[in-house]
């Protein structure tokens, strides 16, 4: 037996409660988000990522009592990303219980910042998440470009230079969005999740597209995704978390059953 | 009402460790401390840690908790958690050499770089779930089947000589020390207060072990 590739559902929280937008719009409500985390908690998830996606920072106070009461209730790793912009945040998030945090504008507005988070609070709960857009008309070889503020801003950085650029600075893990497949239930880009996979040293998981549970062995097998996240297809219980464990293990894949 | 003291020592983030022990065993007390009186009067002292050994090794030295702790882990039951078993050995190859406690002989060692089960280089660090087999008994195993899976975050290891000492390994990609036990003293490489069910039977047999192994 040897390390376990991961399951990690994604909350998507706005005011407190977990939506999911398609391409950022079209929010649908999925429910209380302790409640949602310790459902996934019993069904096995891994991990467990909170994305905060309110806007106004008066509400960010919301996302630390959210983690507060999960992070007393439920005992496995618990990332928070969503307006982690200075290291207070990041120490504020921790406090409350989350082990790890996303970073993403921010690093890319100063990616130093990513290199003071990582030696204050060490490589292990820093996570650079990355939102890449294929560029190009397709006769060029593949290109990813990375966007900001929800996907909305271009940066014209190159998606892969910059993960390398990312571990470099202490990042810990990627998490690694398709800013073409977030949404569609088309699947994730494979093609994005191996190139980036081969190219840094950390694990990366693999986020974006995913509609059924053949596309998370998909990102693991042909995407070399040391983990996947997901979020429509378990918030509404189309599938459990337990159904794409087991679905992971008849093709091979180490899992952790619960 | 026992207590347990949890070590403070500005390496990471106690309130995992601290939520955890305080669900497991409603009736202790959880003391999350760097003073030095309050560790030697608990019952139970639990040793955690995340980040650089050095700055570990500097911060312990700094609030005077190098003697404590040399003193209750001759007497108490402990309990290291990760940077907590680390500085147990003698050194630690991080960021050069550093000099640890040297409680078990032997020292911290990164992963090599090589090739994974599937044959792609290793992801360091070694995150996520992995299965642990337990090498001897104890009854801080009470309970937890072999090759049950607890969560790692790590890119060092440890490699000890006392080969009586190992009380567990896990495979990346060949077998590594991911529990050390003597007498009081138990110590783990990966991290129970974030290993669900598995890791917070392992806190509940702590919360209640009288040190005799």
């Amino acid at each position: 037996m040897s390390l376990a590739k991961r399951i990690i559902p994604c909350l998507d929280v706005d005011h407190g409660r977990v939506v999911k937008g398609v391409k950022f719009v079209d929010i649908r409500d999925a429910g209380n988000p302790v409640e949602v985390a310790r459902r996934y908690d019993r069904e096995g998830a891994d991990e467990i990522t909170f994305l905060d996606i309110t806007a106004s920072s008066e509400d960010r106070q919301t996302m630390v009592s959210v983690v507060e009461q999960v992070a007393g209730q439920v005992f496995i790793p618990l990332t928070v990303g969503g307006g982690i912009r200075n290291l207070e945040d990041i120490r504020r998030m921790l406090n409350a219980g989350a082990d790890k945090v996303g970073i993403n504008t921010a690093a890319v507005s100063d990616p130093d910042f990513v290199r003071r988070a990582a030696e204050r609070f060490g490589s292990q709960c820093i996570v650079v998440a990355i939102d890449a857009k294929r560029t190009g008309n397709g006769s060029e070889a593949l290109h990813w470009e990375i966007f900001t503020h929800g996907g909305r801003r271009g940066t014209g950085l190159d998606a892969l230079e910059w993960a390398k650029k990312m571990v470099d600075y202490g990042a810990g893990e990627i998490l690694l969005t398709s800013m073409d497949r977030d949404g569609t239930r088309e699947g994730f880009d494979l093609e994005l999740t191996r190139a980036v996979s081969e190219a840094v040293s950390v694990p990366v998981i693999a986020s974006g597209g995913v509609g059924n549970l053949d596309h998370l062995a998909d990102g693991i097998i042909q995407g070399k995704a040391d983990a996947v996240l997901a979020a429509s297809i378990f918030h509404f219980a189309e599938y459990s978390i337990e159904d794409a464990k087991r679905c992971l293990l008849s093709k091979g894949i180490e899992v952790r059953l619960a | 009402m026992s207590s347990v003291a949890v070590i403070d020592y500005g390496m990471g983030n106690l309130h995992s460790i601290a939520k955890a022990l305080q669900f497991v065993s409603p009736e202790s007390t959880i003391l999350v401390s760097a003073d030095p009186d309050t560790i030697r009067h608990a019952d139970r002292v639990v040793f955690p840690g995340v980040g650089a050994i050095r700055d570990c090794m500097e911060h312990l030295k700094h609030l005077n908790l190098i003697e404590v702790i040399q003193n209750v882990s001759k007497k108490k039951p402990f309990l290291g958690i990760c940077l907590g078993l680390q500085a147990l050995l003698e050194s630690s190859r991080e960021s050069g050499e550093v000099e640890c406690l040297g409680l078990f002989r032997g020292s911290v060692v990164r992963f090599e770089n090589s090739l994974g089960a599937d044959g792609s280089p290793l992801k360091i660090p070694h995150m996520g779930w992995n299965a642990v087999l337990q090498t001897r008994a104890h009854p801080l195993w009470s309970g937890i089947p072999q090759n049950s899976r607890f969560y790692f975050v790590h890119s060092y290891h440890a490699e000890t000589t006392d080969r009586a000492c190992i009380a567990a390994t896990a495979d990346y990609p060949g077998p590594f020390t991911c529990a050390l036990a003597r007498d009081n003293l138990f110590a783990v490489q990966f991290h129970p207060e974030k290993s669900q069910t598995m890791g917070l039977k392992l806190l509940r047999n702590f919360s209640v072990w009288d040190g005799r192994s």
